[in-house]
């Protein structure tokens, strides 16, 4: 057995194990105003760049009073970006018409859908990381499925991210075999792929019915018991209306463009 | 009412494809026994531990945990009284922390979360682990997986301990120790394994397995002395007791 590469999910297993206010909100309070926030978030126009700032309040504060580092959250972000950028990419090339801005600047619609797109990709993401961060994916999972997740999804959503990296190390073992036995050169063909991945899946099946049998050997019955059961407190009460009243202003009025007003007297 | 008592009769297993594994076993091990299962890769012993627990179930012959027989039926009766430690503990530790993971067994079995906990934070506590309860299992080394896994069988307060092979990945510092709390144990232990030094210092009865059957059966260092039998069924006479003098 080598060192497991998973070094990602321990991190984030560690940071849902601090002890904060968020943290110890109920996962089915948090879990749905992240829903809530990303439904939001995702229901503005197209071009809109200026009113979805305000939203980043939310990742923000939920990570500071969590105290998870901001790095961490950043980084996985960041990691995630080229899927974005592979959506927004040809936005403003495609779509030139122009696009009024204040104080008279034009800008082809385009570069506006393109930025529109990444904020929202960095609202929703930076917010479900957090989410996941300061839950753990064990509480998230069983307050996902007292909020009506199918209990078979939730079962697979925990072992997928337990085992992962359990097959990433066997995949790895495996390509270490493959490249110290093929002498350089040429890479190996398709087949040998085909083949790598084919034995990859059966070692899965197999470990799935042993960590399945191991289950059944300590009374599993389908339900996936917790020790810390979820219970509703005033906190989440106040948590839950305070971000849900907070994300229908934003919503409804741009506030940036307000808090602008604000400071320039109206001269917009 | 004891269930300390493990008894195969005439147990037989054919796996699908028709590979006779196991072809008319018999034993019965009593009361806070500690026997080993030693026999060549592929004798069958993996095969006879599943179906202590009810996870394989016999073609012909039976088994029996004290006065009742392993069937679908009582399987979920059974799995509280035999503990089954496995192979890999990688398999057996699923949950996010070792302490959820520990009390897994007790909260299925319907204890009220505080009670699991109690019962899961003592089962760590008879295997030292007890300054590892936040952690997530896969950080740990192999020793301490070991030593979790079997904190989350004995957490279920098991009448029959089933280990396959225990010892498999331990540094040595770990194997002693696990040997140790091994041999600290009152339950009635079986132990699957290859490792006969182990054997010798556990164990004071050995079932040797090959080709699905007992071979022979009887005290381990009358077993294990035999040079010719042991070499027979692909084992070794073990270094220790090749010592004439003591140590």
């Amino acid at each position: 057995m080598g060192v497991p590469q998973s070094a990602a999910v321990h991190r984030m297993e560690f940071f849902s194990g601090l002890d904060s206010p968020v943290h110890r909100l109920d996962a089915r309070t948090k879990a749905l105003v992240t829903f809530a926030f990303i439904a939001t978030v995702m229901s503005f126009p197209r071009y809109e760049l200026s009113a979805l700032t305000p939203f980043f309040l939310f990742p923000f504060a939920l990570i500071a009073l969590s105290g998870i580092p901001f790095s961490f959250i950043l980084k996985k972000v960041l990691l995630a970006a080229p899927f974005a950028l592979c959506i927004g990419l040809f936005n403003p090339l495609l779509d030139r018409h122009p696009v009024m801005l204040a104080g008279g600047w034009a800008v082809a619609g385009g570069w506006l859908s393109f930025g529109s797109i990444f904020f929202r990709f960095a609202l929703t993401v930076s917010a479900a990381l957090t989410l996941l961060a300061c839950t753990g994916m064990h509480r998230l999972c069983a307050g996902l499925e007292r909020l009506g997740l199918p209990r078979v999804f939730a079962g697979q959503l925990l072992f997928l991210y337990r085992y992962i990296f359990v097959i990433a190390d066997e995949g790895q073992r495996m390509r270490r075999g493959l490249e110290l036995r093929s002498t350089g050169g040429r890479s190996p063909s398709l087949r040998v792929y085909g083949s790598l991945v084919g034995h990859l899946l059966l070692r899965a099946m197999d470990r799935a019915q042993r960590i399945y049998g191991a289950m059944l050997a300590r009374g599993f019955n389908g339900d996936m018991p917790t020790l810390q059961p979820a219970r509703l407190r005033g906190a989440d009460i106040v948590f839950a209306c305070g971000w849900l009243a907070f994300f229908a202003l934003a919503r409804g009025v741009n506030l940036a463009e307000q808090l602008g007003r604000l400071f320039t007297g109206g001269r917009l | 009412m004891s269930h300390h008592i493990v008894e195969a009769r005439d147990l037989s297993f054919v796996y699908p494809g028709g590979h006779e594994a196991l072809s008319g076993v018999n034993f019965r091990i009593t009361h806070g026994e500690a026997v080993a299962i030693i026999g060549p890769n592929g004798a069958g012993k993996s095969t006879l531990l599943m179906h202590l627990n009810g996870y394989l179930l016999p073609a012909r012959g039976e088994v029996r945990i004290g006065d009742i027989p392993v069937t679908r039926q009582s399987a979920p009766q059974i799995r509280r009284a035999v503990g089954m430690v496995f192979q890999d503990p990688d398999d057996q530790l699923f949950m996010p922390t070792v302490i959820e993971d520990v009390a897994f067994g007790p909260l299925n079995y319907g204890l009220a979360p505080a009670e699991a906990e109690a019962l899961a934070l003592a089962a760590l506590e008879r295997v030292g682990m007890t300054r590892l309860r936040n952690q997530p299992p896969y950080t740990l080394s192999a020793g301490e997986k070991r030593g979790v896994a079997i904190a989350t069988v004995l957490a279920m307060s098991p009448d029959v301990l089933v280990m396959d092979e225990p010892s498999t990945n331990l540094d040595p510092r770990g194997r002693r120790r696990l040997i140790e709390l091994l041999k600290s144990f009152e339950h009635t232990r079986i132990i699957a394994t290859h490792d006969l030094e182990l054997v010798v210092e556990v164990c004071p009865r050995v079932l040797l397995i090959d080709n699905g059957t007992v071979v022979a059966q009887g005290s381990t260092r009358e077993l294990l002395n035999n040079e010719e039998l042991m070499l027979q069924h692909g084992l070794e006479r073990p270094h220790s007791l090749r010592h004439h003098h003591p140590h």
